[in-house]
């Protein structure tokens, strides 16, 4: 057999082993995205209530003075919350919430604002120490399934940093949404100081009723705030999520269907090797008979 | 008579929603019993507290509801749990451990805060399961 015949062969075989890694990880992708959908329906009728909540305080009471809503007159210093992945083979997920932070940098920099920033994710951690960027916090173990109580380890430390008087003054999160199977989409938002984002169908609701409070309207919109922060966070760590398993389930395709393309174009190649080794063959067998008849011939 | 729209949530998931006929909780400032047609409130539910949905012809839905808030406007009743069990998910053998547990680090050291929370958490969850703290 020619060299170049077992060449192909061996090629074959380890794309074809490539391309069942890649396929079982686009499975398993596809069925976490239906899960990861479902953990953000279900985390929908919360954040409703809790949104309706806060707007119900506010509204209420006239004199809104909160530490968290509270800009700071001369932000010294802005924290940016990262939302990256713990696992990579999920294209250019990570890279883009990255490049999308580095601009929200630039931005914040040209304000004269010194940056600090939080991670979350293996991937975005290793990104900052790779360069040596000093990060104010770092979380990592649970992005492809976040749980509340990560959501609420993360809101304190932000929020501690930023009631602190040293502390940040402001603070932005760079995640990705999930707007469909097929599209994903990174988005930069301010989280602190807080601006209660009123859904428009409560628009046509008429009047909010008025409240009364237990204790007072101070301490619920103490206790109520904190968790606002931490649903937002929540649905930026399940969007991310689901985000990350989409954007896996996408790279993982492309890389299967490569692969399925490179084994029929090794296959087609090594038939062709084939072919020639069998047609030269063939000559050399013709050629070798000729020349024994020409010898033969020769002699007599 | 007029019912009322009651849904209870947790981050993660609704536990509960549906109509019921009266609604207890417990705020910092101490139970609260919600019937039909109650002025709006809103209220911080405590830590380790118990909520109570007596409904139509059905038992009562008893829950475990570890802080939170309980907003009411126009009949409709939202409780918003910060962690919440149902009290016929509670496996109550391995909640008695638990309370145990913690009870026996309170008395080993009377400043451990992590362990007194531990120790609320579990009796809300026994009495939510209807056993006798």
């Amino acid at each position: 057999m020619g060299a170049q015949l077992r060449l192909l062969r061996r090629r074959i075989k380890s794309v074809r082993s490539t391309a069942k890694i890649t396929r079982a990880q686009e499975l398993i992708a596809s069925s976490r995205i239906v899960k990861a959908q479902q953990r953000m329906q279900a985390a929908v009728p919360y954040e409703r209530e809790i949104t309706n909540a806060v707007s119900a305080v506010l509204s209420n009471s006239t004199t809104v003075d909160h530490p968290l809503m509270a800009a700071k007159e001369q932000p010294a210093s802005a924290g940016v919350l990262i939302v990256t992945s713990d696992r990579g083979f999920c294209g250019g997920f990570n890279a883009n919430v990255l490049r999308e932070a580095e601009a929200l940098k630039g931005h914040l920099i040209e304000r004269g604002l010194a940056v600090k920033p939080f991670v979350t994710g293996r991937k975005g951690l290793t990104w900052h120490r790779f360069r040596s960027r000093e990060m104010t916090g770092e979380w990592e173990g649970f992005s492809d399934n976040p749980g509340y109580a990560n959501a609420k380890e993360m809101a304190d430390a932000l929020i501690g940093s930023f009631t602190d008087d040293n502390g940040i003054d402001e603070i932005h999160i760079v995640y990705t949404e999930f707007v469909s199977m097929l599209t994903q989409r990174v988005v930069v938002k301010r989280i602190l100081p807080l601006e209660v984002q009123e859904e428009a169908e409560e628009v046509d609701e008429g009047p909010v009723p008025y409240y009364e409070f237990e204790p007072d309207a101070g301490e619920v919109l103490n206790a109520l705030l904190p968790r606002y922060i931490e649903s937002r966070i929540y649905n930026a760590l399940l969007q991310s999520a689901a985000s990350e398993h989409a954007a896996r389930r996408r790279a993982m395709k492309s890389a299967t269907d490569n692969a399925n393309e490179l084994i029929g174009v090794f296959t087609r190649q090594m038939n062709q090797a084939r072919q020639a080794e069998i047609t030269q063959e063939i000559s050399e067998i013709v050629g070798g008979a000729n020349a024994l008849a020409d010898a033969a011939a020769g002699k007599e | 008579m007029a019912k009322l729209h009651v849904g209870f949530v947790s981050p993660e998931r609704e536990l509960w929603s549906g109509e019921a006929d009266m609604v207890i909780a417990k705020t910092v400032e101490g139970e609260i019993g919600i019937l039909p047609n109650h002025a709006p409130v809103l209220g911080v539910l405590v830590e380790g507290g118990v909520l109570r949905v007596k409904r139509d012809g059905e038992l009562d839905l008893v829950a475990a509801v570890h802080g939170g808030f309980i907003s009411v406007a126009d009949n409709q009743v939202s409780v918003l749990a910060e962690a919440a069990e149902l009290g016929s998910e509670v496996d109550v053998a391995a909640t008695k451990d638990a309370l145990q547990r913690a009870q026996a680090s309170i008395e080993a050291d009377q400043a451990d805060a992590d362990a007194r929370l531990e120790a609320k958490r579990a009796a809300a969850r026994l009495r939510a399961a209807g056993e006798e703290v």
